[in-house]
């Protein structure tokens, strides 16, 4: 393996750009889609330490994020679903029912 | 050698069509750009021996999760959504942010340079052939020590599961 700084910087660049997406874009799905980047980016930390370290937890670990990535995706595109229903918008400056 | 030009390939293919995601107009031109990124990291995972996780990477994430993005793209009426302005009006948030983190990082790979004993570890990892076989590895694992998170993320899927069936579910 290389070292694991080129490991922890490409981790730290798809961060940044997933942390870009999430606060520039207005359409909620490309949010979701860029809060999946960062979960991925993540991902790519822990498999290298536990490559580095030779311990399988960190892959137990990715394992677990890999499994709240799918629910959090089920249940955002739920709301978006449901939202869209009501609503006829998919923009984040456009739901403000709780603003007054 | 050829650990490095692979390892070359895919950050460059996850790191371009990264920013090609978060940059497109269309939503669905993003989700086919994710799904490169997100084969791309399997590439890594890959590479890493994680071969467990490469064959999870695909079937889950880019199987799974990116056709159920792509059904509710369809879903929602995209028509009228390309119509309108694609980007909020935060670019000096997002550029303060993304400065901000490029610094933290920087500051950590740099330290671990000049500092000894500051920032990323520098011991060398164990070759290829001395670890046992993945999938082996990664089961032992997880119903051992880790039983008890694994029966939890299962209830957290299951409790997801009825959620997003209740939010779509029509109204009577």
């Amino acid at each position: 393996m290389l070292p694991i700084g080129h490991y922890l910087f490409l981790s730290a660049a798809l961060f940044i750009i997933g942390v870009i997406g999430v606060i520039t874009r207005r359409n909620v799905i490309v949010i979701l889609m860029s809060i999946e980047l960062i979960l991925n980016a993540v991902n790519i930390n822990l498999v290298a330490f536990s490559r580095l370290y030779g311990d399988v937890a960190g892959q137990v670990f990715a394992l677990f994020i890999i499994a709240d990535a799918a629910a959090e995706a089920a249940v955002g595109l739920g709301i978006i679903i449901a939202f869209f229903r009501n609503r006829e918008t998919v923009l984040a400056d456009e739901m403000d029912l709780l603003k007054w | 050698m050829l650990d490095k030009v692979l390892f070359y390939i895919f950050a460059g293919l996850a790191i371009a069509s990264g920013a090609l995601m978060v940059t497109r107009r269309n939503a669905v031109h993003s989700a086919i750009f994710l799904v490169t990124a997100l084969l791309a990291t399997a590439g890594i995972f890959l590479q890493l021996r994680a071969e467990f996780l490469f064959i999870v990477q695909i079937i889950l994430y880019v199987g799974g999760i990116m056709v159920l993005f792509i059904f509710v793209i369809m879903l929602v009426n995209l028509d009228v959504a390309l119509q309108q302005i694609q980007f909020a009006r935060q670019k000096w948030v997002a550029l303060i942010v993304a400065l901000a983190l490029s610094a933290q990082f920087g500051l950590m790979l740099w330290s671990s340079e000049k500092i000894p004993g500051q920032g990323i570890p520098v011991l060398a990892a164990p070759p290829a052939s001395e670890l046992p076989a993945n999938s082996e590895a990664v089961a032992q694992s997880l119903f051992g020590n880790y039983l008890l998170a694994f029966e939890i993320a299962s209830v957290l899927l299951l409790v997801a599961m009825i959620g997003a069936v209740v939010m779509a579910k029509k109204e009577k």
